[in-house]
C-alpha cells in the first residue's frame, strides 16, 4: 500500500520493499520496517538472515536492487556512504573497525563531526572543544587511561569500545550496531550493556545480536529475519513465544 | 611510535636544521662544481620522493607513474627555456626562424598553440603547478571515484608513465622527440649555463625542496595526515565517519604531482634539458625505490633515500655500469625484506636509542638502567 501525501505517523526510518540480490539470489526479499524516534531496535535471526545486508543497505555499503529507505524525509537509497553519514547514520562493523596505526585519542578525533572536507582536515585545529569531547568519550568506553597508546596494542574488548566511542563523539540520531557484545568476556559484556545503556539516549539505535540475554536486557522492539524477509516482528515477549521464531531460531 | 601532535616539534625543527645545513653549507663546501651540480639533480628527485612519502607511505596509494608528473613540469620549464634560446636571430639559418630548432627539422612552420603559453615566465610557472595538478584531478577522480586502488592503480599509473614516453618519443616535431629538449641558455636573459648560475640554482633548488618538506610535514601532522594513516588501514571506516575518501585520495596523488613537477621544472634548470628518459617506467619505478630506501613513512628519509641511492648509482656506475641494475634490483628486495622502513627505520632502531641513551648520561639519572648500560658503552668506546 502506498499512500500519498503525509502518511498518518513520523518514523525516524522507514524501511519499504527493500530487495537486494547478489546474482539472482535475495539476500534481503521486500522487506518493510518502521524504527520510532528513541527506540531501540533489535534484528535478531539465524545465520545468513540478512541482517548484516540489512545495516550495509541503510548506510550506504551495499546498493539496493529495488525498494526505499527513508531517514528523516531523505532517501538514503540515492546517497553517498559519507552523505549518508552527515546526514545522521552511524555504523559500528561487527569486527571492531578502527585505526591500529593511529592512538585512541586520534582515533576519536577522527570522527569528531567537524573538517570533514580536504580543506576542513589541513586546518583543523585540536582546540579546546575537541579535547575535552574526546575525553569525556574516553571516559565513558574505559578508555581514558589509554588515550595516547596506539589502538593496535589494545585488547579486542577494548577495541569495540573504541569504536562505540567513535560512533559516540560523532553523534548519530541512529545508531547501528553490528554485534556489539561478539567475542567480549563476561564482564566486558555487562560493561558494554551498561555502555550502550548510557549512549542510547536521545537516539534511535538498530542493534543486530545473537545474545538473547543481552537483547532481553535492551531491546524494546525485535525483528527476526529469516531468508532475507520478516518472520516476526513486536515485543520481545511476542517474539520468544512465535512458534515459527522457536522453530528457525531460538529452537526448543 | 607515538607522533606529536603539534605541526614542527623541536625534534622535527633540529633534523630539519641538520638537513639545511647539510645542504646549504656542507655540500657547497665539500664538493666541486661537478659534483654539487650532480648534487643538484639527486635533490630534484627527492621532491618527487617526498611526494610519495605522502601518497604512497602514509596514504597507501602507490603511484608507478610519478615520471609523468615530473615531465610536465620538466618539459614545461624545458619549453620556456627553448623559446627563449630560438630567438629570431639565433635561429636565422632555419628554414623558419624563431621556432626551436627540432621543429624546424621537423617541417614544421609555425610554433603549435600549445606552446605559445610558454612565451610568458610567470605563464609556465603557473603551468608548472597548474597542469599537473589538474592531471592529478582528472586521473585520480576517474580512478578514486571508481575505487580503482592497490595494485590496479599501480598497474594504471605505470601504464600512464609508459604512454607518456610514448607520445613524447612518438611526437618529435612537438616535443623534441628521443632526443628531448636540449640546448636550453637563457632563463628570462640570465645565462644558466655558467658555473655561478649553476651555484646559485643549486641554493635555489635546495631552499625550495626545504620548503616542499616543511609544507609536506605540515600536511602530515594536520589532521589530514591522520586521515591518510586512517584511509590506509580502514577505508570504509574513513568513509563511515562522514569522509569522502575518494575526495582525500585525489588530493593526495596531486600534492605528490605538484611536488613532481616542482622537482622536473628544477631539474631543467640544473642540468640543462629534459628528455623522455625521465619519465618512463623506470625511472618511475626508481623513484620509489628511492623513496623506499629513505623510508616510506619518513619525510626526511625520501631526501637521505634519493641522496644514498643516487650517490651509489652515479659511483658504482661510473666504475661498472652494467652493474647498476641489478644492484639496484637488489637494493629494492633487501628494502622490502630486511629493512621495510628504510633509512630511518634504521636511524630510529638502532641510532635514535644511542643518541637518546647518551642525552639521558648527561641528565643525571643514575636509576634508570638504560642510562647505566649506555653509561657502559660509551665507556668502552673511544669515540665518545
Amino acid at each position: 500500500m502506498t499512500t500519498i501525501g503525509t502518511p498518518p505517523k513520523e518514523y525516524l526510518l522507514a524501511v519499504e520493499g527493500l530487495t537486494v540480490s547478489f546474482d539472482g539470489f535475495k539476500a534481503v526479499n521486500d522487506l518493510s520496517f518502521y524504527v520510532d524516534e528513541n527506540e531501540i531496535r533489535v534484528i535478531i535471526g539465524p545465520n545468513g538472515a540478512g541482517k548484516t545486508t540489512v545495516l550495509d543497505l541503510i548506510c550506504g555499503k551495499t546498493k539496493s536492487s529495488a525498494g526505499s529507505i527513508r531517514f528523516r524525509e531523505k532517501e538514503l537509497t540515492k546517497m553517498s556512504e559519507s552523505q549518508i553519514v552527515l546526514a545522521g547514520v552511524g555504523r559500528k562493523f561487527q569486527t571492531p573497525s578502527i585505526y591500529d596505526d593511529l592512538t585512541v585519542f586520534e582515533n576519536l578525533e577522527i570522527s569528531y563531526p567537524r573538517g570533514r572536507s580536504v580543506l576542513g582536515a589541513l586546518t583543523f585545529k585540536r582546540d579546546a572543544a575537541v579535547r575535552e569531547r574526546v575525553a569525556e568519550v574516553a571516559e565513558a568506553i574505559f578508555l581514558k587511561d589509554r588515550l595516547h597508546d596506539n589502538a593496535a596494542f589494545l585488547s579486542h574488548g577494548q577495541k569495540q569500545w573504541l569504536e562505540i566511542g567513535m560512533l559516540l563523539i560523532q553523534d548519530p540520531e541512529l545508531l547501528m550496531l553490528d554485534e556489539p557484545v561478539a567475542g567480549m568476556s563476561v564482564s566486558e559484556r555487562i560493561k558494554t550493556a551498561e555502555l550502550l545503556n548510557t549512549i542510547i539516549k536521545n537516539r534511535s539505535v538498530l542493534v543486530i545480536e545473537h545474545d538473547m540475554k543481552f537483547v532481553e536486557d535492551i531491546a524494546h522492539k525485535v525483528t527476526v529475519l529469516h531468508q532475507g524477509k520478516i518472520l516476526s516482528e513486536g515485543s520481545m515477549e511476542k517474539v520468544k513465544n512465535d512458534p515459527k521464531v522457536v522453530e528457525v531460531y531460538l529452537g526448543h | 611510535m607515538k607522533r606529536a601532535p603539534s605541526f614542527m616539534d623541536l625534534k622535527d625543527l633540529i633534523a630539519v636544521g641538520l638537513l639545511a645545513i647539510i645542504l646549504i653549507v656542507v655540500f657547497p663546501a665539500l664538493l666541486d662544481g661537478f659534483r654539487l651540480n650532480l648534487v643538484a639533480k639527486y635533490l630534484t628527485y627527492a621532491f618527487v620522493a617526498v611526494g610519495l612519502v605522502l601518497c604512497w607511505g602514509l596514504g597507501g596509494i602507490l603511484s608507478l607513474g610519478q615520471g609523468v608528473f615530473f615531465a610536465l613540469g620538466g618539459y614545461g620549464m624545458a619549453m620556456y627555456l627553448k623559446l627563449e634560446a630560438s630567438s629570431v636571430e639565433n635561429t636565422k639559418i632555419q628554414s623558419t626562424p624563431g621556432i626551436p630548432d627540432f621543429m624546424d627539422w621537423n617541417q614544421i612552420t609555425e610554433l603549435p598553440y600549445f606552446w605559445q603559453p610558454f612565451h610568458s615566465l610567470p605563464l609556465t610557472i603557473l603551468l608548472i603547478i597548474l597542469i599537473p595538478a589538474l592531471f592529478g584531478f582528472v586521473i585520480g577522480s576517474a580512478m578514486f571515484k571508481r575505487r580503482v586502488s592497490g595494485v590496479y592503480f599501480a598497474i594504471i599509473t605505470q601504464a600512464l608513465a609508459a604512454i607518456a614516453t610514448i607520445l613524447i618519443i612518438g611526437q618529435q616535431g612537438y616535443t623534441g622527440g628521443v632526443n628531448g629538449i636540449t640546448d636550453l641558455r637563457t632563463l628570462h636573459g640570465w645565462d644558466i649555463r655558467t658555473d655561478s648560475a649553476k651555484f646559485i640554482l643549486y641554493f635555489v633548488n635546495a631552499i625550495l625542496l626545504l620548503c616542499i618538506v616543511g609544507f609536506a610535514m605540515y600536511v602530515r601532522d594536520s589532521k589530514l595526515g591522520r586521515i591518510l594513516v586512517a584511509m590506509r588501514d580502514k577505508e570504509d571506516r574513513v568513509r563511515f565517519s562522514g569522509y569522502s575518501v575518494a575526495n582525500f585520495q585525489i588530493f593526495v596523488f596531486c600534492l605528490a604531482g605538484v611536488f613532481a613537477a616542482i622537482g622536473g621544472a628544477m631539474f631543467t634548470l640544473n642540468v640543462g634539458f629534459m628528455s623522455p628518459s625521465l619519465v618512463g617506467i623506470v625511472p618511475s619505478i626508481e623513484m620509489v625505490i628511492f623513496t623506499a630506501v629513505g623510508g616510506r613513512l619518513s619525510i626526511l628519509g625520501a631526501v637521505y633515500g634519493t641522496l644514498a641511492v643516487n650517490f651509489a648509482k652515479t659511483s658504482l656506475s661510473e666504475s661498472f655500469p652494467e652493474l647498476w641494475l641489478l644492484g639496484l634490483g637488489g637494493l629494492f628486495i633487501a628494502v622490502v625484506l630486511v629493512f621495510p622502513n628504510g633509512l630511518a627505520g634504521i636511524w630510529r632502531d638502532y641510532v635514535q636509542p644511542h643518541i637518546d641513551r647518551a642525552l639521558k648520561l648527561n641528565s643525571k639519572d643514575p636509576t634508570d638502567p638504560a642510562a647505566n648500560v649506555a653509561k657502559q658503552a660509551a665507556a668502552a668506546s673511544p669515540a665518545e
